[in-house]
């Protein structure tokens, strides 16, 4: 009942809202024409004309949302995102901000926990009314803020490196999809160190899982072999029997996405039982420890290990290093950077590049500009959004050093397409 | 299930797992004494026990730093003076806690849990603030990590051995606490009969704050042995609070045999499934083993008999 009431309201007001925008709208259409004729003007587009959905948007500022866990269990891998996305935004502002105006933001905590994610993400586009929300690292807590951002129509910019299977119209996913990060990764070991045998790991979740159906398909599409696979729940601190299995399969490559404190366990006890990386027999290669991991893991533990990712700190271009001082100087010297951080800090620039095409902050017209943006200024190198809203972007392998660092040691030659819904691969 | 390995191959499993099952042993009775003698002797609940564990790492994890600046010589027995230092931390926030908290909820158990609970999220905040919210690395002395190998696939990782060595020093001490000296005798003595042990002039509010210091100041040892084995952040308590207190409940409240009793049975049936299923279904099947236990005997495996 009280939900067929909320809707029925919600029918019945929709029309009047778009009348009164419409006739806003025809208001602002001549004042924009005059405003647009004198000088100061060309700077600073009016904002009648530049927002005209009612976003938090006035003649000299913007407001944006930042949503994510600063507390609870995932604060660990959220805090990077949140620093990069704040210098990025202090940057544009120091370049003079977006269409002339300075942005400002309204940071929300989701507190690692997924109702509240929801909850904020509604706040945020409901009652602040942001022009943009960076935010969410986990799938479940995408999953969750999916609703509310199609409902209120938002844009959300969502970093992590992810399972794929999904495209939404209020979403830009700047991390990589699934397949972009894994075959590239596989094909590297096979052509590269002739890896015939393979051991899949994960933590029990989605992304590992669907990740090692994909890593399955490419492997056996390629006439070799899976010996093993496995997958232990979240939290799990013994591995002392899968490293044991390990040793009898004598897999040429260990394929692990284990992922939070499992981790450090996972590779703290691989070293103990005798298992050197460096040796690279067997190779282990994974997609879930960037640089932020290896701080709690240790470098000592993890050092001779393989990771295939987009983005690594140790990346020689004049982007990357302009990016690690920038980071470094306003968070401390002693800061490491992930691949999802370089993502996250992808976000208001991919948004800043879109509102200036689309010379306005309707979400609608945002999204009708953001295919084919292009970005020669990412820390990675070089990115363009693809219609199906995820970046085209290049795949590299590090080798984990004993400084906690990733040494290249590959990387695509070719941008590899997104390609979130894999025929063959599901 | 076998036929894909050969003898040889089966004996160095049997050897292999044998050996991971009772580091699992060792690690579940060293999470779970700390907790069990507080369960036991004061029937609080300590749900911040994880945190407790993990202010033993973070100790671990500052003396190290210590150690590295300022008497590097000295680095390679570093790992002694940590747990001795994560003890007596633990002990001291203990028994504050109790003195500042528990004693006065003492007559209601569920508020206990309520308010130990809150005292984790207290303390997993303080860990985000004081050391960031990202995990930190402990780092051991190089003699701890390596492992020794027997043969060419059976290798004893060294800080297995290590953990099970402290966890028998720890339980003998505890052992030796409870039956062998005075003190020890106290808590049984409340432990048996309250008002009576009172009447016969023992300090029951003493000898619980120290039970409690106690029982914290073990978690503070677990947590620091553990930096060797698992992650040091600020929400990394919680990867242990599940296992210990199944181990608790399982072996019966108040029985120092059943927390032996109850995690070596979690741990053997554990890591034997774990082999020749996936981790995640040994677990199921390992905790579907346990609910059956409970629901026939809901004491636990060992329960004192005390005259209600």
């Amino acid at each position: 009942m009280c939900i067929f009431n909320y809707e029925s309201g919600s029918r019945d007001n929709s029309p009047v809202f778009k009348r009164r925008s419409f006739i806003k709208t025809l208001i602002a259409f001549p004042l924009g024409l005059i405003l647009a004729s004198s000088p100061l003007s060309w700077a600073n587009p009016p904002t009648s004309e530049v927002n005209t959905t009612g976003l938090a948007v006035t003649d000299d500022t913007v407001t944006v949302g930042i949503l994510h866990s600063v507390t609870g269990t995932m604060a660990i891998s959220e805090t990077g995102s949140v620093q990069a996305e704040k210098l990025a935004i202090d940057q544009i502002n120091a370049m003079g901000g977006v269409l002339g105006r300075k942005i400002e933001y309204i940071q929300e905590d989701g507190a690692s926990d997924w109702p509240t994610f929801a909850e904020k993400s509604k706040k945020l586009l409901v009652n602040d009314k942001v022009a943009s929300v960076f935010g969410c690292w986990t799938s479940a807590s995408r999953k969750a803020v999916l609703p509310v951002f199609e409902q209120y129509n938002g844009m959300l910019y969502y970093p992590t490196f992810y399972e794929g299977l999904e495209q939404s119209p209020n979403v830009i996913y700047t991390g990589q999809e699934a397949t972009q990060q894994i075959i590239a990764g596989i094909d590297w070991v096979v052509k590269e160190k002739g890896a015939k045998t393979f051991y899949l790991l994960g933590s029990d979740y989605i992304w590992p899982r669907t990740s090692n159906k994909i890593a399955r398909k490419h492997i056996e599409k390629l006439g070799l072999k899976v010996v093993g696979e496995e997958y232990y729940p979240l939290g799990h601190t013994q591995f002392n029997s899968v490293i044991n299995k390990i040793k009898l399969k004598k897999p040429d490559v260990i394929y692990a996405i284990v992922v939070g404190g499992s981790n450090v366990a996972f590779y703290k006890q691989l070293k103990a039982a005798g298992i050197d990386l460096t040796k690279e027999k067997p190779l282990l290669l994974t997609i879930s420890v960037t640089e932020d991991e290896i701080l709690g893991i240790g470098g000592e533990n993890i050092e001779g290990a393989y990771a295939a990712m987009k983005y690594f700190q140790s990346l020689d271009n004049p982007n990357n290093q302009a990016f690690v001082q920038a980071f470094k100087d306003k968070w401390g010297k002693d800061i490491v950077i992930g691949d999802v951080t370089q993502a996250a800090y992808l976000g208001p620039w991919l948004w800043k590049a879109a509102v200036e095409k689309a010379g306005s902050f309707d979400i609608d017209k945002i999204r009708a500009a953001s295919p084919g943006i292009e970005l020669t200024t990412a820390p990675e190198g070089y990115v363009r959004i693809h219609e199906n809203h995820h970046l085209w972007s290049k795949t590299r392998v590090g080798l984990a050093q004993k400084d906690g660092q990733y040494k290249v040691v590959y990387e695509s030659e070719e941008l590899i397409e997104p390609n979130p819904f894999p025929v063959g691969y599901q | 299930m076998f036929e894909e390995y050969s003898m040889a191959e089966l004996t160095d499993i049997l050897f292999m797992q044998g050996f991971a099952g009772l580091i699992l042993f060792s690690v579940l009775v060293l999470m779970a004494l700390g907790l069990a003698i507080i369960f036991g002797q004061m029937g609080v609940i300590n749900m911040a026990h994880g945190e407790f564990m993990i202010l033993g790492a973070y100790t671990t994890y500052l003396t190290s730093h210590i150690f590295e600046t300022y008497l590097p010589a000295l680095f390679d027995g570093y790992f002694f003076v940590a747990m001795a230092l994560a003890f007596l931390v633990c002990f001291a926030l203990g028994v504050l806690v109790e003195w500042g908290m528990i004693r006065f909820l003492f007559k209601r158990p569920l508020d206990t849990l309520l308010a130990t609970w809150g005292l984790s999220l207290i303390l997993q905040q303080s860990y985000r603030t004081v050391f960031g919210a990202r995990e930190v690395g402990v780092t051991l002395p190089e003699w701890m990590m390596g492992s020794y190998s027997m043969t060419e696939t059976i290798e004893v990782p060294i800080n297995g051995i290590f953990v099970m060595v402290l966890t028998l020093f720890i339980a003998s001490g505890v052992y030796f606490l409870m039956f062998r000296s005075l003190w020890g005798k106290q808590v049984r003595a409340v432990v048996q009969n309250r008002p009576m042990a009172g009447a016969v002039g023992i300090d029951t509010g003493k000898v619980d704050r120290y039970t409690f210091g106690i029982g914290c100041g073990i978690a503070g040892i677990a947590g620091s042995a553990f930096t060797m084995i698992g992650s040091t952040g600020p929400t990394s308590g919680q990867l242990y609070i599940v296992d210990t207190f199944l181990v608790v409940v399982f072996g019966g409240a108040q029985s120092l045999i059943g927390t032996i009793a109850s995690a070596f049975t979690i741990s053997q049936s554990q890591s034997t499934l774990e082999f020749f299923l996936s981790g995640s279904m040994a677990k199921v099947i390992t905790l579907l083993i346990v609910v059956g236990i409970l629901m026939l005997r809901p004491q636990g495996l060992f329960a004192l008999k005390i005259r209600q």
